[in-house]
């Protein structure tokens, strides 16, 4: 079958991120925890491919930290609402209409109607900046998206004839929802799942702008865009060039997400053929 | 009037129509009859050119001695609807849930230019009082959900003949109905073609239906024409094999003998199920609709009896509440003298008894591998058994299936296929009773009277008893010893299915038998020689 070229785009994209993110473990051109003042604001080129900041660090080095930081806040957040969410939403769905599903789906709504960014910033507020408690914060706000998606799409599920042959076959709720539920429901929470984690890098660099995430020296995309306010005229390209890893990074785990969605959504499949 | 010469269509090079040719005569009702994929409904599309992408016609449509096919998209947009109407099978989808019926109706008009909003409202209201759906019982500002069916399909026909075309084009019409509105929606159609002179290609799988309705018919078999003549000359003649072949199937009476025992199975006492309706204020409970009302019958071992009525009739709710998938509200039922209430640890009752859905599609989970699919009732027992591969082959076997099915998904299989499989996993633990829910019913004549004869053999071979629920009479008939009809809730009418059918007793029965349409008892004389084809 042909990849629809937005699917493709979009993973080219994100692997250059991932990659760039898995090789800073073992290598970056320059150690982004040593300052060299006297290098400080290179220009691109030389020794420092992309220039230095103003303490003398290597600007590559710090964006390919800063990849890590971003992805791996971004995967253990979307892991906390899978973990959570799915969880909730198949009981929800498999209780339809009872108590149980009323007080999970209504305890969404009330997590829903605050705006997240707000709370993490009152939770990291309370709880000291750090890059677990953004994790913690944009975890929390995944829950209810899992749980919403997962119900209603279990909802149809449980319509069919096929969940009818499991119960009368004596099957119970909780067997079915993983044994037929779940793997029916997989590639809707799987485009969900893209999209989130564009979302929780974007939270991320947020949080970190206003220096209630990932904290010095941890280099990350949102500090870098912070630090590069006030050489905004002298020194452009240290705002831009996170602002564009940022932009490319989302950008294509939204193409991924939108593309994993035609081909994994069997109705928008015969539309396309 | 229309005149379709040497049609021929590929869609992404997959042949569908073969050399069709027909023509259809102005004032003329066709009948246009086929099995699922014989290319009947494809032809219709050709006509209105609104075929899938990647098709490619060709021959000629010649409509009043102009090539349909020659046409360019715009003046194809100016035909449609003006000279041509179509009606689809599915009333609900073919609507636009969120206009009214008049807007929809008036939609035509304004579309075409022939008339300004109010006009075209006026001329809404006169389209559907036509229909028999007059404003005044029927508002034109009503949404389709909140019609019946039945009603739905009037808008419909109210919607493709507002301007009154040449040709009404009907596909299925009334696949989706009830047995009484379909007589309705057919004697609609039939009065609207004699009185505004317009011809009619009615498009459907079943003989009965365009031998009390065409004047002329065509057989279709994978994308060619296979035999066409006056309804009469082509019942009484058949000269196409397949023809034969369709005409037997349909009228199939699988080769089985009464094993009923007077010892009762499933006993059903003054049993209530009420649905709680959407509550109309806070603090008073919310009303009650009673789906089934005081039902009471027994299934004897053995016995194959038959569950008949309409859709909304409550059949589907007395079938959930037996297989102890709904809480009911009173009465009891009893399998083998246990007796069944939902929730509660049913496994050894559900050991006894299996059910066949209708939906050969729906039916199973699309990634599940069949034999893990037919294996699946053996979590009624408490440990799966040592030989459960060997069960799940010999399952299979019993049904007719070759033993490396198991290994396959169940999108390799054909809707006949999928129903053997739905059979196979009811039979697995060996039950003393199947329930049967509608499972024949969206299986194409040749495919369903196979599937018979299967159900007939297996209840013989392996002594099961049936409950046997369906809309259609022809089936009840060839498959049941006795007959429950139910209605609003309530059985009506309980008796041997020979004596119900040749002499039924209460008024509905009798409506029912009346409008489930026939094939003239003068034309069917004796193709019996051909019923070996099947």
């Amino acid at each position: 079958m042909r990849l629809p070229f937005q699917l493709v785009l979009g993973a080219a994209l994100f692997a250059f991120f991932a990659l760039a993110a898995l090789l800073s473990f073992v290598w970056t051109p320059h150690d982004v925890t040593v300052l060299t003042i006297a290098d400080k604001l290179q220009p691109p080129g030389g020794p420092y491919l992309l220039g230095t900041d103003h303490f003398g660090r290597d600007v590559l080095s710090m964006l390919m930290v800063g990849a890590r930081t971003s992805i791996a806040v971004a995967i253990v957040a979307v892991g906390i609402g899978i973990g959570l969410g799915v969880p909730l939403g198949l009981w929800a769905a498999a209780h339809r209409g009872s108590l149980w599903d009323e007080i999970i789906m209504r305890g969404n709504d009330l997590i829903f109607a605050f705006p997240s960014l707000v709370i993490a910033i009152l939770i990291t507020a309370v709880f000291g900046p750090s890059a677990v408690n953004a994790i913690i914060a944009i975890g929390i706000f995944n829950i209810p998206v899992f749980a919403r998606v997962s119900r209603g799409a279990a909802l149809s599920i449980w319509t069919l004839d096929y969940i009818l042959a499991a119960r009368v076959a004596g099957k119970r709720a909780l067997r079915i929802s993983f044994e037929h539920i779940l793997p029916n429901i997989l590639n809707v929470l799987i485009v969900q799942g893209t999209i989130q984690f564009s979302l929780g890098i974007l939270a991320e660099a947020g949080l970190s702008y206003v220096g209630l995430g990932a904290q010095p020296p941890t280099p990350s995309w949102g500090r870098m865009l912070a630090d590069a306010q006030t050489m905004i005229y002298t020194a452009p390209r240290l705002a831009i060039l996170p602002g564009l890893a940022i932009v490319l990074a989302v950008l294509g785990l939204n193409l991924m997400g939108d593309g994993l969605r035609d081909v994994l959504d069997p109705r928008l499949r015969r539309v396309r053929r | 009037m229309i005149d379709i010469r040497a049609l021929s269509l590929t869609i992404h090079d997959t042949p569908v129509l073969h050399d069709v040719s027909l023509q259809i005569a102005p004032g003329e009702v066709f009948g246009l009859v086929g099995e699922s994929g014989s290319g009947k409904s494809m032809t219709a599309l050709a006509m209105m050119q609104l075929l899938p992408q990647g098709a490619r016609a060709g021959g000629r449509i010649l409509m009043q001695g102009e090539d349909l096919l020659a046409l360019s998209e715009a003046q194809m947009c100016d035909l449609r609807g003006r000279e041509i109407g179509m009606i689809f099978q599915e009333p609900m989808t073919a609507l636009n849930p969120v206009q009214t019926i008049g807007d929809q109706v008036a939609e035509t008009l304004l579309v075409h230019g022939r008339a300004h909003r109010r006009a075209a409202r006026e001329v809404a209201a006169q389209m559907l009082t036509r229909v028999g759906l007059p404003p005044a019982d029927v508002p034109l500002d009503r949404y389709p959900h909140e019609l019946s069916g039945g009603q739905r399909q009037r808008v419909s026909i109210a919607l493709a003949t507002a301007l009154r075309p040449r040709l009404l084009i009907a596909d299925e019409p009334t696949t989706a109905l009830d047995v009484t509105t379909q007589a309705q929606i057919l004697a609609l159609l039939k009065g609207l073609v004699a009185d505004e002179g317009m011809s009619l290609l009615l498009i459907t799988h079943d003989l009965a239906v365009v031998a009390g309705m065409a004047d002329h018919v065509a057989v279709m078999q994978s994308g060619r024409v296979v035999e066409q003549a006056p309804t009469k000359r082509l019942f009484t003649a058949m000269r196409a094999p397949y023809t034969r072949q369709l005409f037997a199937a349909s009228q199939h009476q699988p080769d089985r003998r009464p094993m009923a025992t007077p010892t009762p199975l499933l006993v059903v006492e003054n049993l209530r199920r009420d649905y709680r309706l959407a509550g109309i204020s806070l603090f008073r409970p919310p009303p009650l609709f009673r789906a089934v009302n005081d039902v009471s019958f027994t299934l004897h071992k053995g016995e194959s009896l038959g569950l008949v009525g309409e859709s909304g009739c409550g059949k589907s709710t007395l079938t959930r509440a037996i297989l102890g998938l709904d809480p009911v509200q009173g009465g009891r039922i009893a399998l083998d003298g246990h007796e069944i209430h939902a929730g509660r640890n049913m496994r050894a009752q559900r050991r006894g008894m299996q059910v066949v859905f209708q939906d050969p599609y729906g039916s199973f989970d699309p990634r599940w591998t069949v034999a893990r699919l037919v294996a699946e009732p053996f979590h009624l027992l408490d440990a799966r058994p040592r030989d459960a591969a060997a069960r799940v082959t010999r399952a299979l076997k019993d049904v007719g299936l070759p033993a490396d099915a198991g290994s396959r998904y169940i999108f390799e299989f054909s809707g006949g296929q999928r129903q053997r499989i739905a059979i196979a996993r009811a039979l697995l633990l060996r039950p003393d009773l199947i329930v049967l829910d509608e499972a024949v019913s969206a299986l194409d004549v040749s495919i369903r009277a196979q599937i018979l004869d299967l159900l007939a053999d297996l209840q013989a071979r392996l002594d099961l008893s049936y409950l046997f629920i369906s809309h259609d009479l022809n089936v009840v008939r060839a498959i049941t010893d006795r007959v429950l009809v139910m209605k609003a809730g309530a059985i009506i009418e309980e008796g041997p299915t020979a004596r119900v059918f040749a002499a039924p007793r209460h008024p509905y029965t009798k409506t029912l038998l009346k409008a489930a349409p026939q094939i003239p008892a003068a034309w069917r004389k004796d193709h019996h020689a051909s019923e070996n084809l099947v």
